[in-house]
Order: structure tokens, then C-alpha cells, then sequence
């Protein structure tokens, strides 16, 4: 009853090739785990003005380098505020493209994509408009909650749609058109409102990390943190739900809450990205992929902390490239996230029609 | 009722609302196979996936060791039924122990991490179906029948006491198909599970089924061992064959005969003629053929092809009755094909009929013996 062809194929010890994974699993949190410290310090020290490393290490208390008062308000009001924004709404992104490209069973589902990022951003610019205009301040977690609103709308829209449309590159042409339809309604606001304040939403709108203060970073930390945390804990049904809907549930799966859930917590973390940083492209199809083909498994509990480190440091990465590049000139993030982020996008698709034959 | 495991009772299964299914009353024991057989489209899938729990059933119930489905604790039922559906399994950078590991979810913590014991059942459930050798391998990259043996261990990994499976063997070949049908027998010997499964290869559910439902028009139709459900032609009833026929006794199915009165008399029996009327089946050629004694192997076939066929029963002896009708058959038909000519002190007529054919020499007649 053996199978001859079976024969051939290699045989290893089952706890041995357990193991090599494990091992694996780990070198790569490393690796990811020290491009994160590495940029961070980079983030710190590099910019218009270039602080060195040991002054950025004394800053935060590592040796006792000098440190000027300048540099000191540089590191702490300006760049550290906002390399931690990269670092939290980047890991954010990986994540919340993993879970919508695990929702949608489609390799190509992101915030940016389905357009939940674009309805994300009309909700915060309507309310800023609004607020502004009336001389009230919104709260960091009024445009968490505003963005929200706006997410859950878009998503509301994609799954309408995703019931008619088969066809996953259709549910894609369709978010991004939504994406478009909610961009212009978004600069139509900002170009109409004459507000001074409202003119810093022009940079906003196209997504930067700049201008985040530290109030910010306290609520985005607690939303993505709490976050992580949830989707770790969902690790689990997540594994079986990649393998199919009828499976999972053949293994007591409530497929039905896991669905509510991922849709929720993947609106929670594009909103949260988008309140801060404004639409952010490319990040959240792309950083799943990479860390896919690093880690050699989709094995969710090592994918969803994975995702966010990668995130994290594909954010810090752009952003650095963003300030510097022409400094003092800023480059909007989406453009540097889309210079390495398309392409990946162009290459997954064309190992997936390799694949099919 | 104590051997029973599972049951249902007037259950009507269906989507929104629409019935596909009405009044389904069966059971299966512990280490039974029941088959349900009936035509595409009857409603097979829509009762295994409701069995499951994965659709309500529209009224009626069913009961799994003694309980309504309906109050089991998903967990729980995990534990207890296994699934091996046609629905396509998405894998991505799986090997096909990660697959089978996947069935100890029910068991597993909340991280879903494999303790020794998880692992010893997994390598346990490879080895009962054969798959061990290539547990290392992509799950995407091996053949159907690799396919479906892995997703049957990781079913075994759940430590059911029922397996459903739709349509397990439809897309193997037939050496997959019996191995796949005979490891399942004998799994179900071991261990005293119970399978439901659906086929539509009738020969091998008429072998491997203890009873069969039959699903058909809306209901279940029959329920009952095979032998009851493969006679008097109720299978051609329930997938309302109309071109062609099946011979159930014999698992015998046959393509339309060709139409019209006979043309070529085929002087047959023992097997000799079966060659030679799928031919004339083939050239669209109707014929008449004889004698045949009813249990000879060509009569199945004779039977469903032959415009006339000259027989009788087992046991009588051919007489000058036989030897008539057939003489009058060569008369009419353009052509005699003979396919044998030594015949056992049993059937001296066919021998007399065989003289007569080779005296007509206005006739042209071709002696067509095996090969």
C-alpha cells in the first residue's frame, strides 16, 4: 500500500524540522528586532541637523555624552514623537494588511487598496473642518473615533461588494475607486477651507508623520498595542480560517465572530493609522509579503508580530528617506512607500499567475 | 437504537429557507459506512454540510450520540465529528503535517501550540493512512490521491467517532480509489467510527457501504443495505437514466443501443460476444444474439444492446424452441457473425444453430473467435 513515488521524497525527523524552524523563527525576530533599534537611532540622529549617535544615546539616558539644549528639543519634541509614530502606525499597517488580505482570502487587500484609508481620511477632514472652523481642538481619540466611523463605512461598502463581486481583482478596482471618490471629496474640503489651520491638513492629507506630538503617540501606542495584542490572541482560529471557511469551522471555529472581529480590528488599526498620519500606500499589501517569504511560513502567530515589526521598519525606513532625501524639502510618505511598495505588489502578482500555470 | 450514533429524523435541509431536502429519516451505527447516492445536484452535499453543522437544518433533527446537534458546544462536536469535504483546502508555505496537525485544534490551548501528545497522534494519523513519507513535503505540490489521504489523517487527528466525507474519491484515479475506500474500511474496523459519505461511483458504494440512503426527487427515496437498493432497476429510476442503461446486479453500465430492427445475428456465450457488441454499439449496428443462458457473461451486455436477444433461464435446457427463434433471427438479418464454436454437452443447440448458419451459403457469415 506504500506509495513508490513517495519514496523519493526526503524524509526528515519530524521534532528536528520543528526545531530548524524555531530556529529560524528566531534569528529573523532578531534581525527585524535590531533593524528596528538601528533605524530608530537613525531616525534620531539624522535629519537637517545631524545629531551623532552618542548624543542621541545620551539624550535617552545610554552613557553620558554632553548634550546641547538644541539638539535635546530637536530629539524630544520633534523626532522622537514622530519616529515613534513610524514605529507604532508602521507596525499598525503591516499588521492591518494582513488581516484584510487574511479576511479577503486576496493577496492584494490593504487599508490603502480596499479605499478604508481614503474613507478614513474624508471622516477626520470632515470633523477637523468642522471642529476647526467652530475654534474647538479635536482630541487624538476624537480622530481615532472619527476615522473609525469613516473606515467602518468604507468597509461596510467593500463587503457589500465583495458579496456581488467574485472576482478578487474586482473587490481591488473597487476599493480604489471608492479610495478616489473619497480623496476628491477630501480635497474639495481642504481646498475650500480658507482656515489657516486647516492648510496644515493639505500635508496631512497625503500622508506624513510629521507634526505628531506626544499626546498623539500615548493614544496610538495604547490602540496599536491593545491591538497586537488581540490579533496575537486571535492567532489561532486565524490558522484554521486561512485554510477555508468550511474547515475552519469543522474545527469549532465560529467563523461568523472571527469575521466581525477581523473586520473590526483591521478598521480599528487603518483608522488609528489614518487619524495620525493620513493615508499611508502600499505599506500594508507589501510588508506581509516580505515578511512571508523572510520567515518562510504564514504560520499566523509568528506572521501577526512578524507583520507589525516589519511594518515598522519598512515605516521608519521611508519615513528617514522622506526627511533626508531633500532636506529640508519633505517628501510625502506615500511616495517613498510606494517606490518600494509597488513593486512588490508587482511581483507578487506575477508569481501568483506563475503559480496557476 | 444502541449501537446507533447518529441520527436524523425528519429533517428538511435546504438554503433560505428553499428546501432541497424533505422528511430525511436514517441512522448510522458505530462503525457503519453509509453511502448516499443520487444524481448531481439531489442534495448529497446540502445534507452532509448540515449533518455538519455547518447549515441549519430547516426542520426535523439530528442526533449525534443521543443529543439534538443543536445543543452541542462547537468544541465539543469538533472533537467528536471530522470533516473531509470537496471544498478546496488554501495552504500556503503547509506542509502536509502542518494539514494534518491542524486537526488538534479542538484540543489545543489558546495559542494553538502542539503539546507531545498532539504530536504523537498526528504522526500516528499520518501512519494509518500512508502519508508519513511525505509529511515534509508543500501540500500543494502532491497528487489528489496524496491529497486526499492527508485530509483524511488530519480528520483521524480530531479523534472522531463519525467521519463525513463528500465525494472522497471523485477526482482520484481507480487504483487511488480503492486504496482510498479500503483504508477507510478498514479504519473504520479499528476503531469503531462511523462514516457518512456520499459517491457516485455505484459499483464501489454497492461494495463498501454497510446501507445506503439513496437521495432523490426531494427526499430520501430508499434506505437500505445494498443489496435491497441494487435490484429490480431502482437505480436506473433514481438518476432517471433514459440514454443508455445500468445493469445493477452486474454493475454493468452500458451506451444507448442502436436504434431498429436487427441486421447481424452474433452467435455467442461464455464471454465470447462482449467484444463484438460493444463494436456494432459502436458502428451504430442493431443486432440479435443467442442463445444465451441467462447467467452467461455476455447476457448483461447482450441485454442492454442487442435489439433481440434468444434466451432462457439457467437450469433449462435449450430446446428446439431456442433453436427456432434463433434460426428465424439469422433468416432476417443481413449478416451472422459467429464468435464461438465449440459448445459443452449443455448447449448442443447452439452447435445445431452453428451447422445451420454455415449451411446458408447465399449468406456471408464471419467466424470472429476471441481476438
Amino acid at each position: 500500500m506504500q506509495d513508490r513515488k513517495d519514496k523519493t521524497a526526503p524524509v526528515n525527523k519530524g521534532g528536528k524540522n520543528s526545531d530548524n524552524r524555531i530556529t529560524r523563527d528566531i534569528i529573523c525576530f532578531v534581525i527585524l528586532g535590531v533593524l528596528v533599534l538601528a533605524l530608530l537611532v537613525c531616525n534620531l540622529g539624522l535629519g537637517s541637523v545631524k545629531i551623532p549617535v552618542r548624543a542621541v544615546l545620551g539624550s535617552i539616558g545610554i552613557g553620558s555624552a554632553e548634550v546641547s539644549d538644541t539638539a535635546r528639543g530637536i530629539l524630544w519634541q520633534i523626532r522622537m514623537p514622530r519616529a515613534l509614530a513610524a514605529f507604532l502606525l508602521g507596525g499598525a499597517l503591516g499588521l492591518a494588511g494582513y488581516l484584510l488580505q487574511t479576511f479577503f482570502h486576496n493577496p492584494i487587500a490593504g487599508p490603502f487598496v480596499l479605499g478604508i484609508s481614503s474613507g478614513a481620511k474624508l471622516a477626520v477632514a470632515l470633523v477637523m473642518v468642522f471642529f476647526l472652523g467652530g475654534g474647538i481642538r479635536v482630541s487624538s481619540w476624537g480622530m481615532i473615533l472619527a476615522a473609525l466611523a469613516g473606515s467602518l463605512f468604507v468597509m461596510g461598502f467593500v463587503l457589500v461588494m465583495s458579496r456581488h463581486v467574485s472576482n478578487m481583482a474586482m473587490l481591488i478596482v473597487s476599493g480604489v475607486m471608492i479610495g478616489y471618490i473619497c480623496s476628491a471629496i477630501t480635497d474639495l474640503v481642504v481646498t475650500f477651507a480658507q482656515d489657516a489651520d486647516i492648510v496644515n491638513l493639505h500635508n496631512w492629507s497625503k500622508g506624513s508623520f510629521s507634526g505628531i506630538t506626544w499626546e498623539n503617540v500615548a493614544v496610538m501606542a495604547a490602540v496599536t498595542v491593545v491591538s497586537l495584542a488581540w490579533a496575537v490572541c486571535m492567532a489561532k482560529p486565524v490558522g484554521a480560517y486561512l485554510m477555508g471557511e468550511v474547515y475552519a469551522a469543522s474545527v469549532g471555529v465560529s467563523v461568523r465572530r472571527l469575521r466581525v472581529l477581523l473586520v473590526l480590528l483591521s478598521s480599528i488599526l487603518a483608522a488609528c493609522i489614518t487619524a495620525f498620519a493620513g493615508p499611508v500606500s502600499f505599506v500594508g499589501i507589501a510588508v506581509p509579503h516580505l515578511v512571508k517569504k523572510l520567515f518562510g511560513t504564514a504560520e499566523p502567530l509568528v506572521m501577526i508580530p512578524a507583520c507589525f515589526m516589519g511594518g515598522s521598519v519598512f515605516c521608519l525606513f521611508c519615513d528617514l528617506l522622506a526627511r533626508t532625501l531633500f532636506a529640508p524639502t519633505e517628501l510625502s510618505i506615500s511616495t517613498v512607500t510606494a517606490v518600494f511598495g509597488a513593486p512588490v505588489v508587482i511581483v507578487i502578482m506575477l508569481n501568483r499567475r506563475k503559480e496557476r500555470g | 437504537m444502541g449501537s446507533c450514533y447518529l441520527q436524523t429524523r425528519d429533517l428538511s435541509v435546504g438554503y433560505h429557507k428553499e428546501p432541497v431536502l424533505q422528511n430525511v429519516t436514517m441512522e448510522v451505527g458505530r462503525g457503519e459506512i453509509l453511502t448516499l447516492i443520487g444524481p448531481n445536484g439531489a442534495g448529497k452535499s446540502t445534507l452532509l454540510k448540515s449533518i455538519a453543522g455547518q447549515l441549519k437544518p430547516l426542520a426535523g433533527g439530528i442526533y449525534l450520540d443521543g443529543r439534538e446537534l443543536s445543543g452541542w458546544d462547537r468544541q465539543e462536536l469538533a472533537r467528536c465529528m471530522a470533516v473531509v469535504f470537496t471544498d478546496r483546502m488554501h495552504t500556503e508555505l503547509m506542509t502536509c503535517k502542518d494539514v494534518v496537525a491542524g486537526g488538534r485544534y479542538p484540543y489545543t490551548g489558546r495559542f494553538g501550540i502542539l503539546s507531545d501528545q498532539d504530536r504523537s497522534i498526528v504522526s500516528d494519523s499520518m501512519k494509518k493512512t500512508h502519508v508519513s513519507e511525505i509529511r515534509d513535503r508543500d501540500f500543494n505540490k502532491i497528487s489528489d490521491g496524496q491529497r486526499q489521504r492527508v485530509l483524511l489523517a488530519r480528520a483521524l487527528c480530531q479523534q472522531p467517532g463519525i467521519i463525513l466525507l463528500d465525494e472522497p474519491v471523485s477526482h482520484l484515479d481507480i487504483r487511488y480509489q480503492l486504496e482510498f475506500l479500503s483504508m477507510l474500511q478498514r479504519l473504520v474496523k479499528e476503531s469503531g467510527m462511523s462514516v457518512i459519505m456520499s459517491l457516485h461511483e455505484l459499483e464501489l458504494a454497492q461494495r463498501v457501504s454497510d446501507r445506503i440512503l439513496c437521495i432523490g426527487n426531494g427526499t430520501a427515496e430508499r434506505f437500505d443495505i445494498p443489496q435491497k437498493i441494487f435490484s429490480d432497476g431502482y437505480i436506473s429510476g433514481l438518476f432517471r437514466i433514459e440514454t443508455g442503461s445500468f445493469d445493477e446486479e452486474n454493475g454493468v453500465a452500458e451506451l444507448e443501443k442502436a436504434a431498429g430492427p436487427p441486421r447481424v445475428f452474433v452467435l455467442a456465450g461464455s464471454g465470447s460476444g462482449r467484444d463484438t457488441y460493444h463494436r456494432l454499439q459502436r458502428e451504430g449496428i442493431p443486432f440479435a444474439t443467442g442463445i444465451l443462458y441467462t447467467h452467461d457473461l455476455d447476457y448483461p451486455v447482450a441485454k442492454a444492446l442487442a435489439a433481440e436477444v434468444v434466451s432462457l433461464p439457467s437450469g433449462d435446457a435449450m430446446s428446439g424452441i431456442q433453436l427456432e427463434e434463433a434460426k428465424k433471427l439469422v433468416d432476417e438479418c443481413e449478416r451472422v457473425i459467429v464468435c464461438r464454436d465449440r459448445f459443452g454437452p449443455w448447449e448442443k443447440i447452439n452447435g445445431e444453430l452453428l451447422a445451420y448458419i454455415r449451411k446458408k451459403e447465399d449468406r456471408k457469415y464471419l467466424e470472429n473467435f476471441h481476438g
